[in-house]
């Protein structure tokens, strides 16, 4: 029977490298502290975010459930330790601020393969084949073992888990782990991020009508495609079909009304594209 | 108060569609009819369909028939088009405008056929004598053309 998850998104850091407090850039419309929150938030019964005393009050960290480092200047292991004695009974899955690229896909495997008779369960780091300690799960047995790490000297959570009982997963998306630590780090993030929502696909569904409809061999279909606009759309369909309309001579519907060619496609839309009328 | 705008599979009984616009008040009535001809740019014509995509077609008519209202004052105004196969002589569209006086009926019913002939997503696929056929504006125009501008020459 493994210890019931709580969640810990280590924000107690200065951020020296960045020149800018990391947990408030933005990624994907919102600060980095809040996506990891909402990565965290359906994954584990509560959520907390690791603050050092004096941030207690800072806007952006006031609004979630704080847990204070106990223990000055040793960075994220302080975060951790923190919050295993502060709920005991409870696993911690930690993550760093740092993470834009990370996804639930990358959080939902790591949950999946969690090894509760073991101390820690992590990935190996793509680039060195290291524990990453800062995209992890904690169990309660870590906590003393932390603890006694910290007394002796220790302050590295990634030296902490290569000399322990932990249990290391592959990462399945290789960038998912990338920490943002500096200016260019977070700009090549942000630029990776740009180029899979250009590669993402969506699912709509297409109703042909009169010489379309003939040309498509086909009323209607439902797909999924990476056309982003229906300009694009109209366009991966001629090369399927052998549409002798050009996009110019069409008008497009968009949710059963008239829209706009360079309109952006959500999942789920119902599009037609209109030939010239004829009605009346 | 029936529906402003409706299609039908079966033919339009316009009696029924001109009383629905009955009204006391209203001194002036004025209709057009679409009818099926039997040629087109040429061809002899031996019959036709029409098709619809019917969500906009309905939506799209009700904007136009509440802009004559709005324009033109009047005081009910309807459509109503055939789609599926329809023989040469029968009626494709009805449109009907009963209001105070016939000045505004006339120009609502003129409005309301010109805009639906425009604008709605319907279209007419022609059986021709001697056994071609044809979408009209899609396969018999020589010159392709957007919608943004009307057309200047009559297609049907």
């Amino acid at each position: 029977m493994s210890a019931p998850l709580y969640g810990l998104v280590l924000a107690g850091g200065r951020s020296t490298r960045m020149g800018a407090d990391k947990a408030a850039l933005s990624v994907a419309g919102r600060t980095q502290l809040e996506q990891a929150m909402a990565l965290l938030a359906p994954r584990v019964a509560r959520a907390f975010v690791s603050v050092r005393a004096d941030q207690r009050a800072e806007p952006l960290r006031a609004a979630f459930e704080q847990i204070e480092d106990s223990r000055e200047n040793l960075g994220p292991i302080a975060g951790i330790l923190a919050a295993l004695e502060r709920h005991p009974e409870h696993a911690w899955l930690v993550l760093a601020c740092d993470l834009p690229l990370l996804d639930g896909a990358t959080l939902d495997r790591l949950v999946r393969s969690r090894a509760p008779t073991r101390l820690a369960t992590a990935f190996r780091s793509s680039h060195d084949r290291l524990p990453e300690p800062l995209c992890a799960v904690y169990e309660p047995a870590s906590g003393a073992a932390l603890a006694a790490y910290v007394a002796a000297g220790g302050n590295c959570p990634r030296k902490f888990l290569m000399s322990a009982d932990v249990e290391l997963l592959d990462e399945p998306n290789p960038r998912a782990l990338d920490n943002a630590n500096t200016p260019e780090e977070y700009a090549s993030a942000m630029s990776a991020l740009a180029d899979s929502a250009a590669a993402a696909t969506r699912r709509v569904t297409v109703q042909y009508f009169a010489l379309l409809r003939e040309q498509a061999g086909r009323g209607g279909e439902t797909l999924e495609t990476r056309a982003r606009t229906p300009r694009e759309l109209y366009g991966e369909l001629a090369r399927r079909y052998p549409f002798s309309l050009d996009a110019a001579q069409l008008r497009v519907a968009i949710n059963s009304e008239f829209g706009d060619w360079s309109a952006t496609l959500r999942d789920g839309d119902a599009v037609v594209f209109i030939p010239p009328v004829a009605g009346g | 108060m029936s529906a402003p705008f409706s299609f039908s599979r079966t033919p339009l009984d316009v009696s029924a569609l001109r009383s629905a616009l009955a009204d006391p008040a209203c001194g002036g009535y004025a209709a057009f009819e679409g009818w099926v001809r039997d040629h087109n740019e040429g061809q002899r014509v031996r019959h036709l369909e029409y098709e619809a995509y019917e969500a906009l077609a309905v939506r799209e008519a009700e904007r136009i028939i509440a802009e004559a209202g709005a324009r033109f004052g009047v005081a009910h105004a309807a459509c109503a088009h055939r789609v599926g196969d329809l023989q040469v002589g029968e009626l494709a569209v009805w449109v009907g405008v009963s209001a105070a006086h016939r000045d505004e009926a006339f120009r609502a019913c003129r409005y309301i056929i010109d805009e639906i002939k425009h604008r709605l997503p319907i279209w007419k696929k022609e059986h021709y004598v001697g056994g071609d056929s044809g979408w009209v504006n899609c396969e018999r125009c020589a010159v392709p053309s957007a919608h943004e501008h009307r057309h200047e020459h009559e297609h049907s």
